[in-house]
This record gives C-alpha cells, sequence and structure tokens, in this order.
C-alpha cells in the first residue's frame, strides 16, 4: 500500500491506523499534529483511522523560528 | 506603578520577545529565556524530519513563557491559515506571529495576503501579530481586522541592519492605535533601544542574540537596552535643537565684562 508521508511517498506492508503509524515511527503524541488528507486530526481519534491507498499524511511539529 | 503592556489577554511586563531561531543548541534557548527574563517567544512549525530524532524545542521553553507560533514559509493566505490552524492543533495557544513571504531574496512580508489571512485568523478566534512593511493604510485595515499589533520590520529578517526603516515606524507609532513591535532586522541593543526610545510598545530580536558569540550574555543585553528606551521614552525625552544650550549658568563667570 503506498501513502504519501511527509511529502515521500512510502509503502506499508499492512493496514495499519495512525496511532499505530505514529507508534512505529518512536513519535511522542503531545508534541505533534497529524494532518489526514488535508484535515487535522483530533488526537483522539487517531486510533479510530485506518490508513488506506493513496493517503496523504504530514506529520509536524515545533522547530526553532523567529 | 509597573509597565504593563496588554496583549489580548496577557499582560507583559518584558518588552523583549525572542525568537528561537539559528540557537548553536537547544538547551541555550531556556538559558536566554531566563536570563533576558523574556515572557514572549516565537516558534516555528515544520515536518518531522522522520529520519532523525531530535528533541523537541517546547521541552526548552519555560512554562510562564507566551508561545508565538510564526506561520515562516506561508507564500499566501491560505498557506499562513493552514499553519496556524495547525500550531493551534499542536496545543500552544493561540497566539499567531503571520508572515507571508514570497520574495526570497529580502524577505520582505507580502502586506495584502497577511491582511486577507489577519482577517480570516481573527474571526477565528486567533490572536494575530502580522509582521509587515511598514505601510500607514494597511497597518490602518490591520486593526481594522482585528490584530493585536502591528509589526513593521526594521530591516530584512537576519541582516542586523537596525532600524531602517524609521521615518515609517514612527508614522505608525504616532497614527495606529494598537501595539508596534518592531520585528527583524534590530542587529545590536542600541537598535532594540532606539524603538523604545520612539514609542515601540516591544521588540523581536532572534538572529542578533541567537547567532551572538556569547547568546545569554547578549540576551541580556538586549533586555536592559528594551528597559532603558522604554525608561527614557516614559520620561520624556527633549527635544533636540540646533544650536547649542549650554548646561552650566552663563553668569558668575570669573572673568571683568569687557
Amino acid at each position: 500500500m503506498n501513502v504519501k508521508i511527509n511529502g515521500k511517498l512510502q509503502s506499508l506492508d499492512k493496514k495499519i491506523k495512525l496511532s499505530e503509524l505514529i507508534f512505529e515511527k518512536s513519535l511522542d503524541v503531545n508534541k505533534i499534529v497529524i494532518e489526514y488528507n488535508s484535515e487535522i486530526v483530533d488526537k483522539k481519534y487517531l486510533s479510530d483511522i485506518f490508513i488506506k491507498e493513496g493517503d496523504t499524511i504530514e506529520i509536524v511539529s515545533f522547530v526553532g523560528g523567529g | 506603578m509597573l509597565d504593563i503592556l496588554k496583549i489580548a489577554d496577557k499582560e507583559i511586563t518584558n518588552r523583549l520577545f525572542i525568537g528561537t531561531g539559528k540557537f548553536p543548541n537547544k538547551p541555550i534557548i531556556k538559558e536566554v529565556m531566563e536570563k533576558s527574563e523574556s515572557q514572549v517567544i516565537t516558534v516555528a512549525l515544520r515536518r518531522v524530519d522522520l529520519e532523525s530524532k531530535e528533541e523537541n524545542i517546547i521541552d526548552y521553553i519555560p512554562k510562564t513563557c507566551t508561545i508565538m507560533t510564526n506561520t515562516s514559509g506561508a507564500r499566501n493566505a491560505q498557506e499562513a491559515i493552514r499553519i496556524a490552524r495547525l500550531a493551534k492543533a499542536c496545543g500552544c495557544g493561540n497566539w499567531i506571529k503571520l508572515e507571508v513571504i514570497s520574495d526570497n531574496k529580502y524577505l520582505l512580508p507580502d502586506n495584502i495576503e497577511t491582511l486577507k489571512a489577519t482577517e480570516t485568523l481573527v474571526k477565528e478566534g486567533f490572536v494575530v501579530l502580522p509582521y509587515m512593511s511598514p505601510d500607514l493604510y494597511v497597518a490602518k485595515e490591520l486593526v481594522k481586522a482585528g490584530a493585536a499589533t502591528i509589526m513593521p520590520l526594521g530591516s530584512p529578517i537576519g541582516s542586523n541592519r537596525g532600524l531602517k526603516t524609521e521615518e515609517l515606524v514612527k508614522i505608525l507609532i504616532s497614527e495606529i492605535p494598537i501595539p508596534i513591535v518592531v520585528d527583524a532586522g534590530l542587529g545590536s541593543p542600541s537598535d532594540a533601544a532606539r524603538c523604545m526610545e520612539l514609542g515601540c510598545s516591544a521588540v523581536l530580536v532572534n538572529t542578533a542574540i541567537a547567532t551572538a558569540k556569547d547568546p545569554v550574555g547578549m540576551a541580556h543585553a538586549f533586555s536592559l537596552a528594551v528597559r532603558a528606551g522604554r525608561l527614557a521614552f516614559c520620561n520624556g525625552i527633549p527635544l533636540e535643537s540646533k544650536f547649542a544650550q549650554a548646561s552650566s549658568p552663563l553668569t558668575g563667570f570669573l572673568r571683568d565684562d569687557e
């Protein structure tokens, strides 16, 4: 299954939820925000959404900036 | 009496705002904030680098600080609005340093797109501090749109060239009823003091502190300069005159009149 994560095409070998993707990438859910197909995802729904073929996922967090 | 700057529901007593880009490491940001006693800090929002484990900048910002997310990277109003919404969802409040830039050489803000984004974001409940080229009519429109402050540039971002826009900033201070916060280009503490002496409500400094030999010491210097400039403004700076005005009495000289 091919999905686009942060602008890069990636292939996932099994069907997973957004919450599982975050776990796999070792990310702290409290320090990131996910945009799933252009919609911001409320953190409480991360385990309700199954990633599917062709999805676009953006994972963002804060960095230094002026 | 405490000299308080009120922006939205915050009462700010330190008028130096600090940007967090370009610091040599993240732990130093905590020291910078403590030494300068700055209360407002900016951060940016970016894609997480999934290949490298990086510490999160929020861990180094004192909990008492007000975090203001910038919309850097936005080339138009729509992109800025998207970044602002993501920042809010990230859970660090609703203060946005709005910047819309599509010119990569001078990084000058696009006033028209900035105004459009301000209108939308204010309606959505954001506290919007727009970075702009100092134009009186755009500033008036930003006030009408509900901006919390106006943030004119001193000179191009990161250029350390100081307050090149002084005459235009003076006009904004005179005509605009909300706080004027000079953002960008201030290179040394004397630049910051100058802004405050003119009557700016605050300044935002990043590069000049972050790239100094000792950023903590430089943050302290900027903090003192901002305080000195503000004190000078509040106490009434005397007018300039073309000719000399003697400071000592012009009578009782130890000489006989000719």
